[in-house]
């Protein structure tokens, strides 16, 4: 639903909006006190593990499990054998969780245990017998897609994919307009690069964990850390054939996400568990099972042609993005080809993506899912280009620059949207002129992101002595409850800590969109706004009743009911802790709520620069200076978008000098844990320096557009674009680990 | 009747053309119209698709209203993380 | 296997508890004794979110057995705080806003408390160095150095 008739985007001056307010979560983190995922028990509780499989693929032909069952202190042990044939929405999710005909990756699921201690339950899964039979793998998105690649489905191909493909090609996409070849013949200087990336995991510190009881009625508890509690009801309830409102999710403080828990892993397995012993089940991974098995991103092979006049006018643009997703189908490639060429305003521009399955783990979200690969290969084809021609390479971008009324690459026409102010900001910013010693290159890089709506309940309740109690449904992953409660309390003109907004549990509200899309500030903001509002009109109906006038002669400003005018009558004004004090006598407790399938999301750009030092006899690259610029429309805490900021940026530094997935011959992961899968460190990294750009979004009351997720876009083609500069060789392959730059060292 | 833009793959469903006319005045009379009309986007209709209006992303708002002006582009479905 | 009795002194209070023989300190403080305060993120010390420190010494409690806490010191996120009052690194923390999710905060305190008693004047490099073994993946660790150096410049200035 448009919210624009109803809201209303005038400027005004905030009072609390853009101001730094401490959270309200904060002195719980800091003391130790909050909760995360696992941090719950509950009396005569159980412990559950899981066994995963040893090959990379293999048919599963017998699990006996007597053995463990019969192990004292063991309560239970399900297998696929114990779930009901699932709905087709849901069929791959519980594969993935617990594998059925088929182990499809190191690390797969086959069994779990409920044992009454972690020592029973390890010893439990020692005593479970799985036949296997291994089945040739492939990890390799360009090797599963050629001729005679081992196949893990076979007819799953949909209807995009032309005849002649290997099984393991699921979908193919395009996106695009114009004529490439016209645009190409039209260019000075034609480029044609291939690309790749590694897979790499969203690292968040907290691994998954849950607590799940059910009892035999099918009513069941479930605690887990989770982007979604909404969304791990919904799909455990079709998962375990019990409705929607028997089960009730409580979200826990959650230790990251990134896309990553925007799935279920363990809790379907829990509440089985819990099902079958009748006792309350707790499941936590250790960090090898999160990297293993949950949801790293794709790795791609990307291939790019671009045409460019000598002056910098791009006349063509044309990606090829093959992805592998894991075991099942869903790659981000779709995601990937719209986002490439976003940036700019072409008339020829075409991409197509590949969806590939690979003997992985399921790909999950991360991020942005799908755009930093694609903008890896778009944005250092770009500065190829750009260098090659002898031009300022922002000056090539702002030429380009995709503005309000351009036609996106990927479709529709553009409102009014930040990236020029982006890249003036940064070209006149100091860094872009600062010096650069020996070995030392600077890159730039442009970056963008869709952002979301969807799916938005918030229930506003006023105590008697006037405090605000906000619900919403969006587990806080980046300081959201703050932001709520700066809204909540700009709109009703009370100072911020009369706010106090928690996340309710999933039998408080009716449905709500995991945190995911930068949706939250935007789409859970206008419905606080809203809801602030609903409950603005019913105290300004009471103070009327007090008053014996109409309605429609009440106004609500700076926190009080008001007279609207002389009028009205010579009323002093009533504050919202007065009105709260009488709401029994005047019809009983005050609230407002509003729900919504939120849209009008605004798109978000951002230019990212970087200096990188390069040792010339180890390959190290050292990051020397970060400047994020980055469109956030109106920047609620500012605090909190600059961490966006940062935190996107770091995990783009990491992706690009460090991060990959390693598998050897047989497709086993060999780096499953934080020593080997080596994310930035403190000693890594500056200071990450953050530039907000305020371009109001149209489509939010505020203005907010979300920030999430576009700063992890342009990090590694910026990073990879200074280490180029640095050592005079193009980079074209991620990560750019030590023994690579030092071999494009050598080769120059 | 309203000008509905069909992005690059989905253009086979329809005939190969990118652009098509549908009567709709609302999301779900486009949707329903295009399925109507082309069955072979029927596949794609059910997997899920957003659609712009207007430089606006919307995802499952069947009556979001559409006007002979606006300008509608089928997108893939899109979501985040 | 019977289980071992161990006395310990934790934030200031006399402790004892039951564990088996290969059950780390963290296991204990966590299922045994109820303090959550202190988190795994990986097992095998290398994010840090689970350090405390064992006579004054920084230490990852995942890499510790529980049996070794007899007759020591330790000391947790938990009793950083001084009853109602924070710490001003704690105070700090919440300030610059240098935490998103919280789950690496508890070990980034007990870490950069353990700086701070050794060396109340570090550098920008120094505090980096000294919590590189504390993983933080939401923050990019920005704010957390500066809130590092601000807390250290306020103690510096009270003492």
């Amino acid at each position: 639903m448009a919210l624009d008739s109803k809201t209303g985007t005038a400027p005004r001056d905030f009072k609390i909006i853009g101001t730094r307010p401490a959270r309200p979560d904060g002195i719980d983190k800091v003391t130790g006190r909050a909760r995360f995922g696992a941090d719950m028990s509950a009396p005569g509780m159980l412990v559950g593990r899981v066994l995963r499989s040893p090959h990379a693929h293999a048919r599963i032909k017998s699990i006996d499990s007597s053995a463990a069952e019969a192990l004292s202190g063991v309560h239970a042990v399900v297998t696929r054998a114990d779930f009901s044939a699932p709905g087709e929405d849901v069929a791959d999710i519980l594969d993935n969780c617990m594998a059925g005909e088929k182990a499809l990756y190191d690390g797969h699921a086959v069994a779990a245990v409920a044992a009454a201690s972690a020592a029973v339950a390890r010893q439990a899964l020692k005593l479970i017998k799985v036949e296997y039979e291994p089945l040739p793998h492939v990890t390799d998105v360009d090797a599963a897609m050629a001729t005679g690649a081992p196949a893990l489905h076979e007819g799953r191909a949909n209807e995009t994919v032309p005849e002649g493909h290997s099984p393991n090609v699921m979908a193919r996409h395009a996106f695009g307009h114009g004529d490439i070849d016209a645009g190409l013949a039209q260019a000075d200087r034609v480029l044609e690069r291939s690309y790749r990336t590694e897979a790499t995991h969203q690292g968040y510190i907290e691994p998954h964990a849950c607590l799940a009881s059910m009892g035999p009625d099918g009513q069941a508890d479930l605690w887990c850390c989770t982007q979604g509690h909404y969304m791990v009801r919904n799909t455990c309830a079709a998962i375990l054939g019990i409705t929607q409102g028997q089960l009730r999710v409580t979200a826990s403080e959650i230790g990251g996400g990134f896309g990553g828990k925007t799935t279920v892993f363990l809790e379907p397995v829990a509440l089985m568990l819990a099902k079958k012993t009748g006792r309350p089940v707790k499941m936590v991974m250790s960090r090898a099972e999160v990297l293993r098995a949950t949801g790293p991103t794709s790795s791609s092979s990307v291939d790019i042609r671009l045409g460019m006049t000598s002056e910098g006018r791009i006349t063509a643009a044309f990606a090829e993005l093959r992805y592998q997703g894991g075991a099942y189908p869903g790659a981000p490639v779709d995601m990937g080809a719209m986002s490439a060429f976003a940036p700019y305003d072409l008339e020829h521009v075409r991409t197509i993506g590949w969806d590939v399955v690979t003997n992985r783990p399921k790909a999950a979200a991360y991020r942005a899912p799908g755009a930093p690969m694609a903008a890896f290969a778009v944005e250092s084809a770009i500065d190829e280009l750009a260098r090659d021609l002898g031009l300022d390479p922002l000056e090539v971008r702002l030429k380009n620059a995709a503005r309000e009324g351009t036609r996106a690459s990927y479709g529709p026409t553009y409102p009014a949207i930040g990236l020029e102010a982006t890249l003036r900001t940064a070209r006149d910013h100091p860094h872009w002129s600062a010096p650069l010693g020996p070995n030392q290159g600077r890159g730039v890089a442009c970056g963008f992101w869709f952002n979301f709506g969807g799916d938005t309940c918030v229930s506003l309740n006023i105590t008697p002595d006037g405090t605000v109690n906000l619900s919403e449904g969006n587990p806080d992953i980046g300081g959201s409850r703050a932001s709520m409660s700066m809204m909540a309390a700009e709109e009703l003109g009370v100072p911020y800590d009369k706010v106090r907004t928690v996340i309710a549990d999933t039998g408080a509200l009716g449905q709500n969109e995991v945190t995911d899309g930068s949706r939250v500030t935007f789409a859970v903001g206008l419905a606080t706004i809203e809801a602030a509002r609903a409950a603005k009109r019913e105290m300004c109906k009471r103070a009327a009743q007090v008053w014996g006038i109409d309605e429609e002669a009440v106004i609500w400003e700076d926190g009080a009911a008001r007279p609207s005018g002389p009028n009205a009558g010579e009323h002093p004004p009533m504050t919202l802790a007065e009105i709260a004090a009488i709401a029994s006598n005047t019809g009983g407790p005050i609230a407002g709520h509003h729900e919504v399938n939120a849209e009008g999301a605004g798109v978000s750009f951002a230019t990212h620069m970087v200096d990188t030092e390069v040792d010339p006899e180890t390959g190290a690259v050292k990051v020397l200076r970060y400047t994020v610029f980055q469109d956030a429309g109106k920047a609620v805490h500012p605090s909190y978008v600059e961490g966006q900021f940062q935190g996107g940026a770091v995990q783009g530094i990491g992706w690009a000098l460090n991060e990959e997935y390693i598998y050897d011959d047989d497709g086993i992961l060999q780096n499953a844990g934080f020593l080997d899968y080596r994310i930035p460190v403190a000693s890594d990294l500056p200071m990450i320096d953050a530039v907000i750009l305020e371009i109001p979004n149209p489509g939010h009351p505020y203005g907010v557009r979300g920030v999430g997720e576009t700063s992890i876009v342009p990090p590694l083609a910026a990073i990879a674009n200074a280490v180029s500069a640095s050592i005079g060789a193009r980079m074209n392959d991620l990560p750019m680990s030590p023994p690579k730059v030092l071999a494009a060292i050598q080769a120059r | 009747m309203v000008q509905v833009t069909i992005w690059g793959s989905l253009a086979a469903a329809t005939d190969d053309q990118t652009e098509v006319e549908i009567q709709a005045s609302t999301l779900r009379e486009l949707l329903d119209g295009l399925a109507a009309r082309y069955p072979a986007l029927k596949p794609q209709l059910e997997r899920g698709v957003s659609v712009a209006i207007d430089g606006r992303i919307y995802n499952d708002s069947w009556f979001t209203p559409i006007h002979e002006d606006s300008e509608v582009v089928l997108l893939a479905r899109l979501k985040g993380g | 296997m019977s289980k071992i009795h161990v006395t310990t002194t934790i934030n200031g209070d006399p402790v004892d508890f039951l564990c088996d023989g290969g059950e780390s300190l963290l296991d204990v403080l966590r299922d045994r004794l109820g303090m959550t305060g202190s988190k795994e993120g990986c097992g095998t010390g290398d994010c840090g979110a689970c350090s405390i420190t064992v006579d004054g010494r920084l230490v990852c409690s995942c890499l510790m057995l529980g049996a070794e806490a007899e007759g020591r010191e330790i000391a947790t996120i938990e009793g950083m705080a001084d009853g109602e009052t924070l710490h001003p690194l704690q105070r700090k923390f919440i300030e610059h806003a240098a935490l998103q999710c919280g789950i690496c905060t508890p070990g980034i305190l007990v870490a950069a408390q353990s700086l701070l008693e050794r060396n109340p004047d570090p550098t920008e490099e120094e505090t980096r160095y000294w919590l590189a073994g504390n993983l933080c993946r939401c923050t990019g660790y920005d704010k957390i150095i500066r809130a590092v150096l601000d807390a250290a410049k306020d103690m510096r200035e009270a003492s």
